[in-house]
């Protein structure tokens, strides 16, 4: 079916397009840009007077608690969350149950993924077998099945040896590897960040020094290794100044941020607010304004979503025991549009962050609109102002520490593959 | 701008209270905190508890002012002197009292802990006397009873986590008060365990609130919280130093498990450096008073020559306790 999209502001960081045009769609790919080919007669138009027409976003982590966690999340409900939120491509991390270290789970997860013809979903296979941190997956296995990197999840690794072989192993055959910076010692027990709120609150905390401890060791062993190494969810000062420097050195790292952080810190926890309990635990104003800086200057990599349901049974507990993590796919373009408002960063900056870097990344074909690429588009009104109201989420995960916030910017179409897979209600 | 947005309900009712422990007339209605608490608040309980001391001494030892009232002492933790003491203050203000000692393993059960607020909101209880291992858990449950609705049942935290134990700062505030009058010239220590302890967080804010002008905590680096002087206090390693010429000596308790980590070497090293003994308590000044929340270990956060001693008042505390909670316990929930 041959789709056009008019009149729109066509914006596409991998090409550093931004101009007003049409985006024209034949047989799910794109056709044209600008101008619409000759003779095309579209069996659809849709008019873009006044939104943005960008690559569908590119998300790095989103949980969809498939297999075993269906009570939290289905993936019906989790992929509807994410095209609605503009997400056309995501990565799903390992931790679910039981995780993904098997190849006949990840077939069945992307068989199952690819029937609802949502957005497209790329697992990322378990690093070490039930994401024990004692033995090493079957990468190659994983990898045919359908694994873009690998990862221990938010199961950090606390034997060093294994995971100089991890990297070892990872290397010899191109994995990627994503690790999340957390020292399993210095983090036991922790559920906030070692400062001011938690020694008021009483809380046991995951110091930022588990951040960085981890840090050096990842980054000893990527300069001995020359492995690739990309760190996930960033969350310290102290982390990005590292970062930073490994990057400069020469070192082969890569980093991302949880959209989350960008905006709260250690403060909004208030009263033990479990909407506010996140891993790794909302940091201090100072991390949180190094994040935003070094997402802007380029030192963090992407941004994503790191969308985590959990039912409201999980959240109505004492903070310590309340399970970590928001609803984040629908979250996702407002929060990092506000991100770059403050920052003074145009659209185009903004997009780059959730577009053509996570799809470098992830290394798939995604997050531009290049002639010829793959027709995934969201097509959003950024001015629109909206008010985040949980019943109204498409997620089953209906938490989110912005309920009841307004938010500005909203998909009003996401196209998958050249097919609207959602439209906005008006 | 959308029509949607423009006509947006306001956020759920309990999404975000303001201060947790005040009804919507500003007057308390739970104590889960002394952190914020104006002072008047905190002084109308000390003098509400004054005449409560008396009744004590009376050969009928009862007030008729929780009269018909259903106090549940709601223990998730096991505690015998807190759970007795609130039992015996509800007594004397003739409500009717029942003990849940509910432990580690309801959860196990399935029960949640909302799941029982609700069950026994159910038998009609009007206050409820917590004590729970986890720092916060009072707060949830009175944002719970918020949010559903029932604003005529109270919350009284007894204890939790490391957060807060705000009747046993009361207790502490007024006997520090009893036997010094006034707290704008006081040098207050307290020794020990600051970390775990939810007794020196509750003792802090409630000394640095009523004016206070010095207040130090006393340990080794690993059981003083990261960022205490936050707190409005001054740290010491050396006890000798940080007792130097004080008014008020608050020894903690020490738990045992405590030596099991990598936090201290042994309970006799720990004495060695932190333990009260009248040869450190001299460096005090001559009239300064010696006070523990309870249960002591003898030899190894006090010697018993101190904690017997003339300069003791650790066996009055216990008697204040009792009037400083039926003084709570009426205020938040009298008749």
């Amino acid at each position: 079916m041959d789709l056009a999209i008019i009149d729109g502001r066509l914006i596409d960081p991998a090409t550093g397009l931004d101009r007003r045009g049409g985006l024209f769609v034949r047989d799910g790919r794109i056709a044209a840009v600008g101008e619409a080919p000759a003779g095309f007669a579209p069996a659809a138009t849709l008019d873009a007077r006044g939104l943005v027409v960008a690559p569908g976003f590119v998300d790095l982590s989103a949980r969809l608690r498939e297999p075993g966690l269906e009570y939290k999340a289905t993936l019906e409900s989790e992929l509807r969350a994410a095209v609605a939120g503009g997400v056309t491509s995501l990565a799903c991390p390992p931790d679910t149950d039981p995780p993904l270290d098997e190849p006949g789970l990840v077939q069945m997860l992307r068989h199952r993924a690819r029937l609802l013809n949502q957005a497209h979903v790329y697992p990322v296979g378990a690093l070490t077998q039930r994401l024990a941190g004692e033995a090493l997956t079957e990468m190659g296995e994983l990898a045919d099945a359908g694994c873009v990197a690998f990862s221990n999840a938010d199961h950090p690794l606390a034997d060093t040896q294994v995971l100089l072989r991890a990297l070892q192993y990872a290397q010899t055959f191109g994995h990627r590897v994503w690790l999340r910076p957390q020292d399993a010692h210095l983090a036991r027990g922790g559920v906030a960040h070692e400062g001011v709120v938690a020694t008021r609150l009483g809380l046991p905390t995951v110091p930022a020094i588990a951040e960085t401890v981890a840090l050096s060791t990842i980054f000893a062993l990527a300069r001995e290794t020359g492995s690739r190494v990309h760190v996930a969810r960033l969350s310290s000062a102290g982390g990005v100044a590292m970062l930073r420097a490994a990057k400069a050195e020469g070192l082969r790292v890569t980093a991302d941020v949880g959209v989350h952080h960008l905006h709260l810190c250690d403060v909004d926890i208030g009263w033990f607010d479990p909407q506010a309990r996140f891993v790794p635990p909302l940091r201090g104003t100072r991390d949180r304004e190094a994040l935003r800086a070094a997402l802007a200057d380029g030192t963090i990599d992407a941004v994503c979503s790191d969308h985590a349901p959990v039912d409201d049974d999980a959240k109505l507990l004492p903070f310590a025991e309340a399970e970590p993590g928001a609803t984040g796919l629908e979250l996702l373009l407002p929060l990092t549009l506000q991100w770059a408002r403050d920052a003074g960063l145009p659209l185009l900056a903004a997009l780059d962050r959730i577009t053509r870097r996570p799809a470098d990344l992830l290394g798939v074909d995604a997050g531009t609109l290049r002639v010829g690429g793959p027709a995934d588009v969201c097509v959003f009104d950024p001015d629109e102002p909206w008010r985040v109201l949980p019943p109204e989420l498409s997620s089953q995960g209906k938490n989110s520490p912005f309920a009841g916030l307004e938010v500005v910017g909203r998909a009003r179409w996401t196209i998958v593959g050249g097919h609207v897979v959602h439209a906005a209600r008006r | 701008m959308t029509a949607r947005a423009a006509t947006a309900p306001p956020p759920p009712p309990g999404a975000r209270p303001r201060h947790p422990q005040l009804n919507a007339e500003g007057k308390l209605t739970h104590l889960l905190t002394l952190e914020g608490l104006p002072a008047e608040a905190i002084e109308g309980i000390l003098d509400a508890a004054e005449p409560f001391v008396s009744i004590g001494e009376r050969e009928v030892k009862k007030v008729p002012l929780l009269r018909g009232k259903t106090i549940f002492n709601l223990f998730f933790e096991s505690s015998t002197r807190t759970r007795t003491t609130f039992e015996i203050a509800a007594k004397r203000l003739s409500a009717d009292v029942v003990n849940l000692n509910i432990g580690v393993s309801s959860t196990s059960k399935g029960e949640t802990l909302l799941d029982t607020i609700d069950n026994l909101c159910a038998m009609n209880a009007d206050v409820f006397v917590v004590r729970h291992g986890q720092s916060g858990a009072p707060h949830l449950i009175a944002r719970h009873l918020v949010a559903t609705g029932r604003h005529h049942v109270h919350v009284i935290n007894a204890g939790d986590g490391r957060h807060a134990h705000p009747s046993q700062g009361l207790l502490d505030l007024y006997t520090i008060r009893h036997y010094k009058r006034d707290f704008r010239a006081l040098s207050v220590v307290i020794v020990g365990d600051v970390l775990h302890s939810r007794v020196a967080r509750s003792l802090i804010h409630g000394l640095t609130t009523l004016g206070a002008p010095d207040v130090r905590v006393v340990g080794p680096a690993t059981l003083l919280p990261p960022f205490v002087e936050s707190l409005g206090v001054r740290p010491f390693h050396d006890m000798r130093a940080g007792l130097d010429g004080c008014d008020v000596v608050v020894m903690l308790r020490l738990q045992s498990e405590r030596m099991r980590g990598a936090l201290l070497p042994s309970s006799g090293e720990y004495f060695k450096h932190y333990g009260l003994t009248a040869e450190k308590l001299a460096r005090a000044k001559p009239d300064a008073i010696v006070m523990h929340p309870g249960p002591m270990n003898r030899g190894v956060e006090i010697d018993s020559p101190v904690a017997d001693g003339e300069r003791s008042v650790i066996l009055p505390q216990v008697t204040f306790g009792i009037a400083v909670r039926m003084a709570v316990m009426s205020t938040i929930a009298g008749n």
